[in-house]
């Protein structure tokens, strides 16, 4: 892979960053006046100080002055996103966007991983199989289940699951990422009560994910079979195993590396409604509270880490792909 | 009747799954047109009648507040339906007009239009439709539809735009620009008709997705203009009425689950057969 390619990727990835901060400074731009003037108002009461002195004060806590021309408003705002300031939360009192998003981002990348990679593994190998053994019932049984857990949206399974093992049998904790009884750091109680906690949502992932992997390697990989080095090894006398592992499943898993990070910026979109339906404390779950307590600041500064995240999987998924397969030229396309 | 509609109407009965597909939505166009006008929905609170276990007058028992389930899933499928009907009407359009422009045009228009597409279909869609949802109060399904469709359409753009690279240098539409004709003419008359079946493929796709994100929305609580559509049902069930917590719930809870998961494998059934039926390719 060419530099000049790889650094055409980098630069239009920075362009959309910065179209990505554009939109998040137009959508604050649409906060109605009222939501600063009430905060305004029951900030001076609290302080016991003037409305134009708290006024002053909440401006400079969410960087934001709807009374100053455009472009002063554009320069401060972009000004505090090169200084790393998100502002100060509307709902959450003395916290700043910063700090709710350095605690919720781990949570989210953790249960995104964890199921991410699980299905893949178990969905490249289902796929393998069913390429293999075309004639047995784990193509049909497969392609069925592809089918139902694409039709049931991901969020709707997991209330479905939560519903189940969470209520009705009450294997599985209702909400939050652990229980406040342990304490966080690297032991073995905590991990354990993490995962337990993560159980159910990348539980909820997985099972919709799986299928869609499945298929997908075994499109692959029936491609992979009909290449003339894989007639010319089953010739020369290669067994089976080792014809199915090395390979085939390692050329036919190559398209869906892309994938895997495109998924990831899918599921990280996604993350919304299952970390909601889970109450589980990552950065969907802060969307969804920040969008329906009206919390602006909040909203913004989600949206643009949760889009910088996106892109990057997107730049990262391009670069590793041209890395793998140097058939693959990046100035194209 | 022409012959490619009775070629197309037999291909379709043959394939098991188009024809099932079409079946299961052809029931629920007729619950969301007909539905409403055979029975009418009482939404008053009853809290004597909560609860109830499905019985000949309440065909799916009753919810948290004594009202019909069934009669509301029916009312619900008129709003679940639009939504999609003019959500994919809208991405359909926008899809087309921003992919065939680009493609057929090309150049510097080109160049504009796939990184404006780009830029749509990096930012996470979800995030921003909630946040959008936030901000603009929805109150009806045309707007709420409109919405939806403003961030689905890029992924329609882009493979309308490599259809068109293909479909631009072939004689037909080379004799058409020699002849002089209008880009806008050759674009809908000339065009439109050779993506039609591509089209009507993508159609029933975007309905699919846009009722999904709708629900999504719904049950989030971010649109909360109709208490009968499914989504908002499921939100009912699962944040008012402890539909999640009371087993007597459980029904109220399952059938809008049940006709969403109905209605999305039927579109995908649909789909399916209809792309077996109008690509000849695919026929086996």
């Amino acid at each position: 892979m060419s530099l000049k390619g790889v650094l055409k990727r980098i630069g239009v990835s920075l362009i959309t960053v910065f179209l990505a901060m554009l939109l998040t400074f137009f959508l604050l731009r649409m906060t109605p006046g009222s939501a600063i003037d009430t905060w305004a108002r029951d900030f001076a009461t609290q302080r016991g100080m003037s409305l134009e002195e708290a006024y002053r004060q909440i401006t400079a806590m969410i960087n934001y002055n709807p009374k100053e021309p455009i472009f002063t408003q554009l320069g401060r705002y972009l000004g505090g996103l090169l200084h790393g300031n998100l502002g100060m939360s509307m709902i959450y009192q003395n916290v700043s966007v910063n700090e709710i998003i350095a605690n919720a981002l781990p949570w989210t990348l953790f249960v995104l991983s964890v199921s991410l990679v699980i299905s893949f593994l178990i969905g490249i190998n289902l796929g393998a199989m069913m390429a293999f053994k075309r004639k047995t019932v784990l193509d049909p049984i497969i392609s069925i289940y592809a089918i139902l857990t694409s039709s049931v949206p991901n969020f709707i399974v997991g209330i479905l699951l939560l519903v189940i093992f969470a209520f009705q049998f009450g294997w599985f904790p209702v909400n939050g990422a652990y229980d406040p009884i342990v304490e966080p750091g690297f032991n073995l109680p905590f991990i354990l009560n993490v995962l337990y906690h993560g159980a159910l949502p990348i539980l909820t992932y997985v099972i919709t994910t799986i299928g869609t992997w499945a298929l997908t390697m075994k499109g692959s990989a029936v491609n992979v079979l009909g290449e003339d080095y894989i007639v010319a090894a089953s010739i020369r006398g290669v067994s089976e195993r080792t014809l199915m592992s090395r390979y085939v499943k390692r050329n036919a898993m190559l398209p869906l590396i892309t994938t895997l990070a495109v998924n990831f910026g899918f599921m990280l979109g996604g993350s919304p409604l299952i970390e909601n339906v889970f109450s589980y404390p990552g950065m969907g779950y802060y969307i969804g509270q920040a969008t329906q307590q009206r919390d602006y600041t909040l909203m913004q500064g989600l949206l643009l880490v949760t889009s910088i995240a996106v892109i990057l999987a997107n730049l990262a998924s391009d670069l590793i792909y041209a890395k793998l397969d140097p058939r693959v030229k990046l100035e194209e396309g | 009747m022409s012959q490619g509609f009775i070629d197309f109407w037999q291909t379709i009965y043959r394939n098991k799954k188009a024809f099932s597909g079409m079946i299961i939505l052809a029931i629920f166009i007729f619950m969301a047109i007909f539905g409403p006008m055979m029975a009418s929905l009482d939404m008053t609170v009853n809290f004597d009648g909560r609860y109830k276990s499905p019985s000949f007058a309440h065909w799916l028992g009753t919810d948290y507040g004594g009202r019909d389930t069934f009669l509301q899933l029916v009312y619900g499928s008129r709003d679940v339906l639009s939504i999609g009907l003019f959500a994919a009407l809208f991405t359909l359009v926008l899809g087309f007009v921003i992919g065939a422009v680009s493609g057929f045009v090309g150049g510097k228009t080109d160049t504009v239009l796939m990184f404006i597409t780009n830029l749509f279909l990096t930012v996470p869609s979800f995030p921003v439709l909630m946040i959008v949802a936030a901000l603009v109060q929805i109150k009806n399904p045309v707007m709420f539809s409109f919405i939806l469709a403003a961030w689905s359409w890029a992924p329609l753009a882009r493979a309308i735009r490599s259809q068109l690279l293909s479909l631009k240098n072939r004689e037909f539409i080379i004799a058409c620009r020699i002849m002089g004709l209008k880009t806008p003419y050759i674009l809908f008359r000339e065009i439109l008709p050779n993506l039609t079946p591509y089209l009507a493929i993508n159609f029933i796709m975007a309905a699919q997705g846009a009722i999904v994100a709708s629900v999504g929305l719904m049950m989030l609580g971010l649109a909360p203009y109709s208490p009968t559509n499914w989504g908002m049902m499921i939100q009912l069930a699962v944040q008012n009425t402890g539909g999640i917590f009371n087993p007597k719930g459980y029904i109220y809870l399952i059938s809008p689950i049940m006709c969403l998961g109905l209605f999305q494998m039927a579109c995908i059934f649909f789909s399916n057969g209809l792309e077996e039926a109008l690509n000849p390719r695919l026929r086996s």
